[in-house]
């Protein structure tokens, strides 16, 4: 069941890991694979996810372009930068501190 | 990278937005092809504007974007109003170029630091004493065995310079016929080394130029002059000039941009001290340089000038015992001098002096005009504020922030002051040089150096960011506490903004009355120093300095003034020793019937027989000079030498003593007595003159033409190539006519009547037409009272009275404090006036007239208009 707002301040991080894996991806696809690849648990909403987008794009840490899809429609692709991959490590271990500690917490109590 | 990517977006705003729409769209299009709803797509991002606004935010910088509208907004705003945004950055660009103007002439006079290092050391020494007009003075001329004492004193902690005021010479880098003139300043060898000056070509003088009289003829050039005589060619090393009989050699060109020590001049050629004439180094009577001390690192000023004090006391003491023809009055004075060692990093000249408290005035003059322009663009603003209350009202309902307002209007008058600034930097480009070339005269040039650097920039632009404020956040802060609802709804406080625009016109009257009231002081007194007689005529008068290359006796003299008289065009020719007013003298003290000196001295002026009539200056008594008459022996003095040393008696076939300074007596018989003439100045009462006959042997001297022609000058060419053809040997120097030697003393008064006198219009002007504005917009506001008023039957003249009285309550209240400023400031003009009381009624009662014509002319369209107020028009579009 998807939440809204089930991302909780991961949401970079889970951009930065998409487009890692999967270079050129434009914005609908991200989100598309935010929900397939949480198996439909994490949902990113429209309205988080554009300004995180240009958020992460002015930090440097993606680029984007314009490309002409086969449907003739433009679409703006994103990419990662070098930048965003230092930030990538970061934030992914970051996560994971964070996480061992709330499990710690939670075999403890 | 981040920050210059967000500024590049705020100029590309628009390409911004749509792309982010782009994007949006694009994404809304995928949903759909992917089997979504397309109105649940696009509900998913909620309002579409504010998720384009929330982007935008994040890739540009949001205060310069809002800024960056602002400004085109008010760009637009201004250019709606083309008229009144005309006329306010017009008024606003002449007071704040002239504002700048006046700065760049303070700043490059007074305030701007010599291009030497660490100028904050250099210190200048002089003498301050009472002087003979009971007031304090000083002197800042000292002779060399002084200097050379005081130097050796203070060797450890300070160093001695001496620098002579620059003097024109003239010079020569070729054949006689081909003189030219110069600025020379004679210096210690070791100016430029204590400066931390470099040569930009050759060498500069050392210490080992400067050590024995008269041995070390070698010059440096300024780069200016370099630039200007030379173009720069490298080749002028090595290069002679011949001065007088001296002969130096060029060894080296000084760095750019030093120029001496004077501003107001700037010096061409640096020589050594040790070259000047007259013995000047061993005398101890002769003061004829600055002395600049520039302190060692770390060394404190007033010891030093404790130091230097006793050594200058006993050489005071010691001049005084050889100085026993003066009357003990005047040597007492003389000894009472004090020593002072004052700050000097911005150099020192006579044109400071002289020009220093004028250009303040001027620049206080400038400023208020500017205050005044600044009330008119508030009032302009106030009422176009209220023009705007619905628009302000709809922002302020729609959600706009105070700050928000607030900038906006901010923005709209920086507009107005930047405009204004802009021209008014073009006018201060202008008009700076155009006054300096006003302060000399046309054959002695003042120069200053003008660059317009840091300095000049950052005051106008300060100006400018000043003005702003000044005139915009009044009317900007009040804009936001605009209550929507009454607002929209039609006002319910119509009497509440001419509050501030009233008092604005009282303020605004005061400072036109101030700048009115001190320009009619300046034109008076300009005015009464024109109207002062000087006793001879300068009637078609020319007067030509001529130089002989040694000195020669009178008859050679009388030779060349014999030839003369045969030009064609020319009336009467005479010689003196130099001509009057041009600011030389020479004086002494009289004793008559055997007595101890008189106290006052008299003037002398040697001259040739046929110089009074030429002078017209009218015989009262006995003869003029003849060609048998001795020197000493015979003088003819004027009525004012009569009454001071022979009271009632009639001087004439009486005799005199000369009591010259080493206390020798050197009999005169009175052989005429003629009318009394200024000598020096038109300020001077009619001094004692005594002339002598023309009888020595002079190596320079001055023949008075009268021509025929109504313009002398037409002769002079002519009259320049006569002289040497008379006598090889004699070569004018310089040619004048005497009309230029006698309004040459009233040249700075004459620029600041003028200068002040369009200010003052200026001013008056601003002033009337804000009044204008500001009734003109009461009525405006009035026009519901008003139609009512006239409704039930008011009559023309109490409407009248209605809409101006509180007005002119303002006018009068201004005036009134207008009027206690102009007195209060008199005193720090008071050395620049002549003649003139500031209490003097007339001074007082015209800038009222003028202000209260200027109220009523700007009154009488607003009048006019209240008037005519048809009421049932009014009341129906209401």
């Amino acid at each position: 069941m998807p939440k809204p707002d089930s991302l909780q301040g991961s949401l970079d991080l889970l951009v930065l890991k998409i487009l890692s894996r999967r270079p050129r991806l434009h914005g609908y696809a991200i989100m598309s694979a935010i929900k397939d690849w949480s198996g439909e648990v994490l949902r990113a909403e429209e309205g988080s996810l554009y300004p995180a987008l240009h958020r992460m794009e002015e930090a440097g840490w993606i680029r984007a372009e314009w490309v002409t899809k086969e449907s003739g429609r433009r679409a703006r692709i994103y990419d990662l930068t070098a930048a965003g991959r230092k930030q990538l490590d970061a934030e992914e271990s970051r996560w994971e501190a964070v996480t061992a500690a709330v499990n710690r917490v939670l075999r403890t109590v | 990278m981040s920050l210059w990517s967000r500024i590049r977006n705020v100029l590309r705003g628009d390409r911004l937005s749509r792309e982010i729409d782009e994007e949006l769209q694009s994404h809304i299009a995928e949903a759909i092809e992917h089997g979504r709803d397309p109105t649940e797509a696009r509900r998913s991002f909620g309002p579409m504007l504010a998720q384009r606004e929330e982007s935008r935010d994040i890739r540009l910088i949001a205060w310069l974007d809002s800024l960056r509208a602002d400004a085109i907004f008010g760009g637009r705003q201004i250019m709606k109003r083309k008229v009144t945004s005309a006329a306010a950055i017009l008024s606003l660009a002449l007071a704040i170029g002239a504002c700048t103007s006046a700065f760049r002439l303070i700043d490059a006079l007074l305030l701007r630091p010599l291009p030497i290092a660490e100028p904050g050391r250099l210190y200048i020494l002089s003498g301050r004493f009472i002087g003979a007009d009971d007031k304090p003075t000083s002197s800042e001329q000292f002779a060399y065995p002084i200097f050379r004492r005081m130097r050796a004193l203070v060797k450890d902690q300070a160093e001695l310079i001496a620098i002579a005021n620059a003097s024109r010479i003239d010079l020569t880098y070729g054949s006689d016929q081909e003189m030219e003139k110069a600025y020379q300043q004679l210096v210690s060898g070791w100016m430029f080394s204590s400066f931390g000056l470099r040569p930009a070509l050759g060498r500069l003088l050392t210490e080992s130029d400067d050590l024995t009289p008269g041995q070390h003829p070698y010059a440096v050039l300024s780069y200016d002059y370099w630039t200007r005589r030379f173009g720069q060619d490298p080749k002028v090393i090595g290069r002679t000039f011949r001065t007088g009989n001296d002969i130096y050699e060029i060894v080296g060109v000084a760095q750019k941009p030093f120029a001496g020590t004077e501003p107001g001049i700037v010096t061409d050629i640096f020589a050594p001290t040790m070259m000047v004439k007259y013995n000047g180094i061993v005398r101890s009577d002769y003061n004829w340089f600055r002395t600049f001390v520039m302190l060692k690192p770390g060394v404190a000023a007033a010891p030093v000038r404790e130091k230097l004090s006793a050594p200058f006391q006993a050489f005071l003491e010691e001049r005084v015992r050889g100085l026993a023809g003066i009357p003990k009055p005047l040597l007492d004075r003389y000894l009472g001098q004090q020593l002072s060692l004052d700050p000097a990093s911005a150099g020192a000249s006579g044109m400071q002096k002289l020009y220093g408290v004028p250009l303040a005035a001027l620049g206080v003059l400038v400023a208020l005009v500017l205050l005044i322009a600044c009330a008119n663009v508030a009032n302009l603003m106030t009422a176009q504020a209220a023009a705007r209350e619905r628009e302000m009202a709809l922002r302020v309902s729609i959600g706009a922030g105070r700050g928000r307002l607030v900038q906006l209007l901010l923005v709209e008058c920086a507009w107005l002051a930047f405009l204004a600034a802009a021209i008014g930097a073009w006018f201060a480009w202008w008009s700076a040089p155009f006054v300096v070339g006003r302060l000399g005269t046309l054959d002695n040039p003042a120069r200053l150096m003008l660059p317009a650097d840091w300095r000049v920039v950052g005051f106008g632009l300060a100006v400018a960011l000043g003005v702003t404020i000044l005139f915009g956040l009044a009317p900007a802060l009040r804009a936001p506490g605009v209550r929507p609802a009454s607002a929209l709804k039609g006002g319910d406080r119509p009497h509440a903004r001419p509050r501030l625009m009233r008092a604005l016109i009282a303020v605004q009257v005061a400072f036109c009355f101030v700048v009115l009231f001190v320009a009619g002081l300046f034109v008076t007194t300009f005015d009464r120093l024109s109207a002062q007689r000087t006793g001879f005529s300068t009637e078609r008068l020319v007067t030509l300095e001529t130089l002989a290359a040694q000195p020669q006796p009178a008859a050679l003299w009388e030779q060349v003034a014999e030839h003369l008289r045969t030009v064609p065009g020319v009336e009467a020719v005479a010689t003196s020793e130099w001509p009057l007013m041009t600011g030389e003298s020479w004086s002494g003290f009289i004793s008559t019937h055997g007595a101890a000196p008189s106290a006052v001295p008299s003037y002398f002026l040697s001259v040739s027989p046929g110089w009074l009539p030429v002078m017209k200056i009218a015989l009262v008594d006995g003869r003029d000079f003849r060609a048998n008459d001795t020197l000493p022996g015979t003088a003819i003095v004027n009525q004012a030498f009569a009454r001071q040393y022979f009271g009632l008696e009639n001087p004439v076939s009486r005799s005199f003593d000369w009591v010259t300074n080493d206390s020798k007596r050197v009999r005169y018989q009175i052989v005429g007595l003629v009318a009394d003439t200024r000598y020096r100045d038109v300020r001077e009462a009619m001094e004692p003159i005594a002339y002598f006959p023309f009888k020595a042997n002079y190596s320079r001297g001055t023949f008075m033409v009268r021509t025929s022609a109504a313009n002398p000058l037409a002769l002079s060419s002519v009259l320049r190539q006569e002289v040497p053809r008379a006598r090889p040997g004699f070569r004018v120097s310089t040619i004048r006519t005497q009309t230029a030697l006698v309004e040459q003393h009233t040249l700075r008064e004459r620029l600041l009547a003028t200068l002040a006198l369009f200010f003052a219009a200026v001013a008056l002007l601003l002033a009337g037409i804000g009044l204008y504005g500001v009734l003109d917009y009461s009525v405006l506001q009035r026009r519901r009272e008003i139609g009512i008023r006239v409704a039930i039957g008011a009559q023309a003249g109490d409407i009248a009275r209605r809409v101006t009285a509180d007005v002119f309550g303002m006018v009068l209240a201004g005036g009134l404090a207008g009027l206690g400023l102009g007195l209060a400031s008199v005193r720090y003009i008071a050395a620049l006036l002549y003649q003139v009381k500031a209490t003097n009624v007339t001074m007082l009662a015209l800038p009222s007239i003028a202000i209260l014509a200027t109220a009523f002319l700007a009154a009488v369209p607003a009048v006019i208009r209240a008037v005519r107020i048809d009421p049932v028009n009014t009341l129906r579009s209401e």
